[in-house]
């Protein structure tokens, strides 16, 4: 599957992005004040608590530039890779912190290194387990329910991946 | 991959560790300089529809129909956004309130794989196609998973 990338552009997208965002929450404030100020303290909380979260990531985007090649890339969860880029696709995103947008970048760079798309679709589906919420769910819902929730999650995040890869069709050979 | 190949890709084939680190470093800021103007972009969306939707509007939206409200629990879920955590407070609220364990499974799972908020980013980052087709199935499955989970409590007992 070829997707646009914002690299493939002048990396003025995000910065577009950004704009329109501010124009949105603009227009809302000017509706309902309230709201907005509101938001801003949700928004300010958010930034805060990521900061930590943030700073795992920059260290990882260093690593994966710094050690992970496209031939190793190709090799764990390129085609090819078999059950073993499964594994590691599922479990790299169960452990995975941070909101979801923390990885975008991380998963793009290795999509250029040749992760498939469907390792891709299953990392990010499998995050939706989240292990340190576990007993939390367990108090609202019992054991059982998230015994049950976790196994589907686990078992559709390779579903997912599966029929987002079919979808996609044949990946092009060199994304660099 | 062969070495020529490779080196063509990451222009890591012949490096010094020096050369490699400087490289890494310099791609790495790159990428985070344009990640952060979208981050700060789906935080702001983010923060305002939490802001602008009371947990008490979530509950109004079921109707006590398992499809209805399974589906109706997936839409919810995907354009709500925000920490796992709050989708787990919602939906035992909404448990203690009646509503369908169907439909709370629907959204916790929509909530935690489909991003209508988040899509922008994941669009331009990842790749359109990409970001469409991973929502799309993530949503229609996030009702076929939620139908098989009460499906098995069921059975379980």
């Amino acid at each position: 599957m070829k997707g646009k990338g914002i690299d493939d552009g002048k990396g003025m997208g995000g910065i577009k992005f950004l704009a329109a965002a501010c124009l949105i929450y603009l227009a809302a404030g000017l509706a309902n004040p309230g709201t907005a100020i509101e938001g801003l303290g949700i928004f300010w909380g958010i930034i805060i608590s990521i900061i930590p979260a943030m700073v795992l990531v920059f260290g990882m985007m260093f690593l994966v530039n710094m050690f992970i090649s496209p031939g190793k890339v190709a090799r764990y969860m390129g085609e090819g890779s078999g059950l073993k880029g499964w594994l590691i696709a599922v479990g790299g995103g169960i452990i995975s912190t941070g909101p979801v947008y923390l990885w975008y970048r991380i998963l793009a760079d290795m999509r250029k290194q040749g992760m498939k798309d469907s390792l891709i679709a299953a990392f990010i589906y499998s995050r939706a387990v989240k292990v340190p919420l576990l007993p939390l769910m367990v108090y609202y819902f019992g054991w059982l329910f998230t015994a049950v929730l976790t196994f589907y999650m686990v078992a559709f995040s390779i579903i997912n991946g599966f029929i987002v890869g079919l979808i996609g069709g044949a990946r092009h050979e060199n994304s660099c | 991959m062969k070495a020529g190949k490779g080196r063509e890709c990451s222009g890591k084939g012949r490096l010094g560790l020096g050369d490699r680190l400087g490289e890494a470093l310099r791609k790495t800021v790159r990428g985070f300089g344009q990640m952060v103007p979208i981050m700060v972009g789906v935080i702001l969306l983010v923060s305002l529809a939490a802001a602008a939707l009371p947990e008490e509007f979530y509950s109004s939206l079921f109707t006590g129909n398992v499809l209805v409200d399974s589906l109706a629990g997936a839409v919810l879920g995907s354009i709500a956004a925000g920490n796992p955590v709050t989708s787990y407070l919602i939906g035992g609220e909404l448990l203690a309130r009646g509503i369908s364990l169907v439909a709370i499974t629907a959204f916790i799972l929509a909530w935690v794989t489909v991003g209508v908020v988040t899509f922008p980013a994941e669009s331009m980052i990842i790749g359109r196609r990409f970001a469409i087709s991973r929502n799309v199935v993530s949503f229609f499955l996030s009702i076929a998973a939620a139908i098989l989970v009460v499906f098995t409590l069921g059975v379980l007992g």
